[in-house]
């Protein structure tokens, strides 16, 4: 999965030539093996290499502070994300839905790195959110519809459709 | 900006480490652990850092990263690395670790969980000339990892002194005053003991013992691609030979447990009496425990492996009756056929054995008397049911009707089929007596019931040891957990019949033992027919592991009714530590059976022609292991004409000839380059992951470790061309010998990974390389170590071919023979034969067309899956080429996918031929 993830990141970098990337262990952790120098392992190590090799260090966050906000996503996304035990999803949704009410992307007024990061991890569970469920983490489906169709994003995934038209009680018309 | 930290949260030393060290100016603010100070998270998180934004950050290692960035240093990738490193691997282990040292006091347990991560910063930390972890002046990875061990070393016990460069370093990194006032502050001089109060707020960290998330497929498996020092580890490993390795002795019986060894007791579900087993029955339990057992051998482990009949009950009862025999005498007779079907399928028992033994009713009774005694069993009136035409209660097997919660029309008398509840036979709604057909009356009778509520306490405790502790299938704890979760009710253990163990109280003498409370008894008694020391297993939970390997629908007995049984009786018994269940294995998409004549069963297997190997390799690589699996006869062509003739068998052929034919015999000498080595540290990590899996009981995945190995061995020949190489001049000549000598002792290596699955095959494999005796023993010890086993000069024997192709004309009578009624035959027009031979003959991997899918043309059912089949391959196969992967590689996934298109095309009725010309003509 998190190949699949690096190569479409890749894309989105603009990076014309494609990484080949390897696995390490049962967790099936992402390495890079470089010309020059010792493999990168992990996925916010390599997802943050690419981010610099395509000359796009605005995406890793342009202030220190930004920067700090930036790897503390990435270490969200595979410490837990990745590890999420099946009782724990709800609880990480609610979560970041509550920390995006106020925030169209996840650090600062520009998308990162981060954003198509944990995007790309939560994919698969919010294809099986229902309706009412997409509804109650409203924040987080916006916030996931805006990077889906962010351009050049998706790539391996299928989008998913969210519902726009919220059935309000009291009606305008 | 604002630093939250609270006194005694280990991860608060990091900050407050970093924060000293970077002379950045912050306020610090002490607060209890329960404090929510991130208005966003559901549960509390310390330390927090409270941004001049606004922002706030929770991870300690962005607050150190950050502190470290204002105060001048912006890291590199090798400290992200690090971190990450730290965060994803270290902390979980870390975590656990804390809570068995500081709340349970497991300082040795601890120690073991801290091995892995702390050899691989010791094997970093070694190779290493500066200072620090990647620099000569302190970074912010040497204080975040510093940190977090800091807890855990002041445990001398957990410093183990080879550790040197890990403790240099750790002792360098410790000396700097901030980390010291750091550790200070939040320990306060206090120790470990100081974390107490914090851990005790933490969930449980258990760690991850089995799979990943379930939704990672393995289509997208990329290789492991091997760093240098992988490669180098891997020839010297090679190097070593066989010299320091002593053959493994004999078994000799009895096999006792062993003070300083890993005992390992293994049991297969006891298969019942009066059936023939079939493919699923074998694979359930005695081919799986079987596997397990041969590889334990292998490892060294004393290890005893039992099973027997289980003969008691009203079904021999109505069998002996139907054949006009005494119950003893089908016994007798039935207990010979399973007997003779284990070994055709080379089931190696160290002991098989049978429950109508005075051993048994001595057991049971034992038990019987000290429940009793103890106050477990209850009486109680019972409504049975009772056939009148019959004269005789009626077992729950003998009863069927409608399952009075899912409505399901053959629901038996003891469980539903269907959803799986058990039901008590008097539930049914219109009960019909199957051996008469006849309505059953109910009848009240009085029975003596274990009392499991009672038992429960006793039971939860045991089995939160047990789970957490031992390797049980996802199926068996989700099982026992839903039992748990119902509520436990009495069960009865008595039952109106003659054929049984019979109760020894005076006030029920009439009445045998239901079968459930006396067959897992059979375990132990049949271990006493083996023994007179069975005791040494059986009340020895101290030295002995016990595993119990069967199908899913006994995993209650196993894991809730027996295990009180033995609790209640309060004898220090061995309880399951490893609860082994299996999935159901389908036949063609129905069900096996018996008396609609579908499916093959354990004597059929043999009347084939197909060797038993082969029947093991098929069974084992469909293991139902997670989900149920289907028995097809066209796969099981495909996967031997593709796995076992042109991959395992191809690659061990071909390096046994080339030692023949250009090398007289005798293995070459061997000069290794770089390719070499890729392919030594290839095939050590597939051996590695083999051991790893196999310990965990995952047999089925742990046998694609082999077809790896020779899948890689295969790419290895034809790349490097010994047979051009051999004509070329001394330097090629050379380069054909290393090759050829480097795979012919990859053969050996496999030959000793394949003996638990394919015995005969193995030791053919080892007679035609005349293999030394100790080489599998030497190479699956430990994790695993691939040695040159075949020295230079080293004579093999002759070398012939290992396995048959299974034509389509052959595979398809067996599937007509063994299909039961197939209306679809019926029906369908023979096809003119002319275009069948071509397909063969010009496909290599001869993947047989689905027959009935053709013979009636449309099959949705199929197509929907082919097409989600091809749809993956096809994706698979662009990936490889965006990753410009090697052309043999991208050509075979190619014809793979055409194959699919062409049994799509099949399945959804149309001409399959216009898709696959292009594939064969290239």
């Amino acid at each position: 999965m998190a190949l699949r993830e690096l190569s479409s990141l890749e894309k989105f970098l603009g990076l014309k030539k494609p990484h080949k990337y390897s696995t390490q262990g049962v967790k099936k952790v992402p390495l890079l093996q470089s010309n020059n120098g010792p493999a990168l392992v992990g996925l916010a190590t390599i997802a943050s290499h690419l981010a610099k090799e395509a000359k796009k260090p605005e995406l890793l966050g342009t202030t220190p502070e930004q920067r700090a906000v930036v790897q503390q996503w990435l270490e969200f996304r595979v410490t837990r994300i990745d590890e999420c035990p099946r009782e724990e999803i709800r609880t990480v949704l609610k979560d970041l839905n509550q920390y995006l009410e106020d925030k169209v992307y996840l650090a600062g007024n520009s998308l990162s790195i981060a954003d198509p990061l944990l995007y790309y991890a939560i994919h698969h569970i919010v294809v099986d959110l229902a309706v009412q469920e997409k509804e109650r983490y409203m924040n987080l489906t916006r916030w996931f519809d805006h990077i889906q169709h962010y351009p050049g994003v998706r790539h391996h995934l299928a989008p998913v459709v969210v519902l726009r038209n919220r059935v309000y009680t009291s009606c305008h018309h | 900006m604002k630093l939250f930290v609270s006194e005694g949260n280990p991860h608060c030393i990091k900050v407050l480490a970093v924060l000293e060290l970077t002379g950045v100016k912050c306020d610090i603010e002490n607060v209890n652990h329960e404090e929510k100070v991130v208005p966003f998270l559901s549960r509390p998180v310390l330390p927090v850092l409270l941004l001049p934004s606004g922002q706030h950050l929770f991870s300690s290692n962005a607050i150190c990263q950050y502190f470290f960035e204002i105060g001048g240093k912006a890291p590199a990738d090798a400290s992200t690395q690090w971190l990450e490193w730290e965060a994803t691997e270290l902390q979980p282990i870390l975590g656990h670790a804390l809570q068995m040292l500081v709340l349970q006091g497991k300082s040795a347990e601890a120690a073991k969980a801290l091995e892995d991560p702390m050899n691989f910063l010791e094997q970093n930390l070694s190779k290493r000339t500066s200072s620090f972890l990647t620099s000569d002046t302190v970074a912010v990875e040497d204080i975040v990892l510093w940190a977090a061990l800091f807890p855990l070393y002041l445990e001398p016990s957990l410093r183990p002194a080879e550790l040197t460069s890990v403790f240099t370093w750790f002792e360098r990194v410790g000396a700097l005053p901030a980390c010291q006032s750091a550790a200070q502050r939040v320990l306060q001089g206090r120790g470990q003991a100081a974390l107490k109060g914090f851990l005790q707020k933490q969930p449980v960290i258990t760690l991850r013992r089995d799979t990943p998330p379930c939704n990672q497929t393995g289509a997208e498996e990329a290789e492991h691609l091997m760093t240098e020092e992988e490669l180098q580890s891997a020839a010297r490993t090679w190097s070593l030979g066989l010299t320091d390795f002593q053959t493994q002795p004999e078994r000799q019986h009895p096999i006792l447990p062993q003070e300083g060894k890993r005992n390992v007791l293994v049991t297969s579900a006891l298969p019942y009496v009066n059936n023939v087993p079939h493919l699923g029955n074998i694979i359930g339990c005695v081919l799986s425990a079987d596997v397990f057992a041969r590889y334990g051998r292998l490892r060294g482990w004393n290890l005893l492996f039992i099973c027997g009949t289980d003969e008691y009950g009203t079904a021999t009862e109505n069998k002996a009756r139907e054949e006009g025999l005494t119950p003893q005498e089908i016994c007798n007779k039935y207990h010979a056929i399973h007997s003779s079907i284990y070994k055709w399928f080379q089931i190696d028992f160290d002991f098989f054995g049978r429950t109508t033994t005075p051993r048994q009713t001595e057991i049971a009774q034992d038990i019987f008397w000290r429940l009793h005694d103890r106050g477990f069993l209850i009486e109680d009136t019972v409504e049975q049911l009772r056939c009148e035409n019959c004269q005789c209660f009626l077992a729950d097997r003998f009863v069927e009707g409608m399952c009075p919660h899912c409505q399901y029309p053959e629901a038996r008398g003891d469980q539903c089929d269907k959803c799986g509840r058990l039901i008590n036979a008097v539930e049914l709604k219109a009960p019909q007596c199957k051996v008469c057909g006849l309505t059953p009356v109910v009848r009240s009778s009085k029975h003596l019931f274990l009392d499991l509520p009672k038992l429960e306490p006793d039971l939860e405790q045991w089995l939160d040891r047990s789970l957490s502790t031992g390797d049980w299938t996802t199926n068996a704890r989700h099982i026992t957990r839903s039992w748990l979760r119902d509520g436990l009710k009495p069960r009865c253990i008595t039952r109106d019949l003659q054929w049984g163990t019979p109760v020894p109280h005076p006030d029920f003498s009439s009445k045998v033992f239901y079968v459930w409370f006396d067959a897992p008894i059979g375990y132990l008694s049949i271990t006493a027919n083996y023994t007179d020391q069975w005791e040494k297993w059986w009340k020895n939970p101290q030295q002995v592991e016990l595993y119990n390997f069967m199908a899913k629908d006994n995993v209650p007995f196993h894991s809730v009714v027996f295990p009180c049984s033995l609790l209640g009786a309060q004898d220090n018994y061995t309880l399951v530590n490893n609860l082994v269940a299996t999935e159901y294995l389908n036949y063609e998409d129905t069900k096996f059976s018996k008396s609609r004549g579908v499916g093959v069963f354990g004597d059929m297997a043999q009347d084939t022609g197909i060797p038993s190997d082969v029947w093991r390799f098929y069974l084992l690589y469909l293991r139902p292991e997670g989900q149920d699996s289907a028995f097809s006869w066209a796969d099981m062509a495909l996967k031997n004409n593709s796995e076992l003739l042109n991959n395992l068998g191809n690659f061990i052929n071909r390096a046994g000839m080339f030692v023949s034919k250009f090398f007289g015999g005798c293995v070459p000498e061997m000069e290794l380059q770089a390719e070499d080595k890729r392919l030594l540290a290839q095939v050590g990590w597939e051996l590695r992951q083999y051991i790893q899996l196999l310990d965990k009981v995952r047999i089925r995945e742990a046998l694609k470790c082999i077809l790896n190995i020779s899948r890689h061995g295969n790419q290895y020949i034809q790349v490097n061309e010994p047979w051009k190489n051999i004509k070329g001049g001394a330097p090629e000549r050379q380069r054909a010998g290393t090759v050829t000598g480097v795979s012919v002792n990859v053969a050996c290596l496999l030959s000793a990974m394949l003996e638990p699955y394919m015995p005969t095959v193995s030791q053919t494999i080892r007679e035609q390389l005349r293999a030394p005796e100790s080489c599998a023993h030497a190479m699956l010890r430990g994790e695993g170590i691939f040695v040159r086993s075949l020295p230079s000069g080293h004579r093999i024997g002759t070398v012939s071919p290992l396995f048959q192709k299974l034509e389509t004309d052959q595979i398809e009578a067996l599937r007509k023979r063994f299909g039961g009624q197939q209306p679809e035959e019926e029906i369908s027009i023979p096809q003119p034969k002319t275009e069948k031979p071509q397909d063969v003959a010009s496909t290599k991997a001869c993947v047989p067309e689905a027959p009935a899918a053709r013979a009636v043309g449309a099959d949705p059912e199929k197509a929907k899956q082919l097409e989600a089949a091809v749809a993956e391959q096809g994706e698979k196969v662009r990936t490889l080429k965006a990753q410009k992967a090697e052309k043999p590689v991208v050509i075979a996934e190619v014809s793979k996918l055409l194959e699919l298109k062409k049994q799509l095309a099949l399945a959804e009725g149309r001409d399959p031929e216009p898709a696959t010309q292009k594939g064969k003509r290239k």
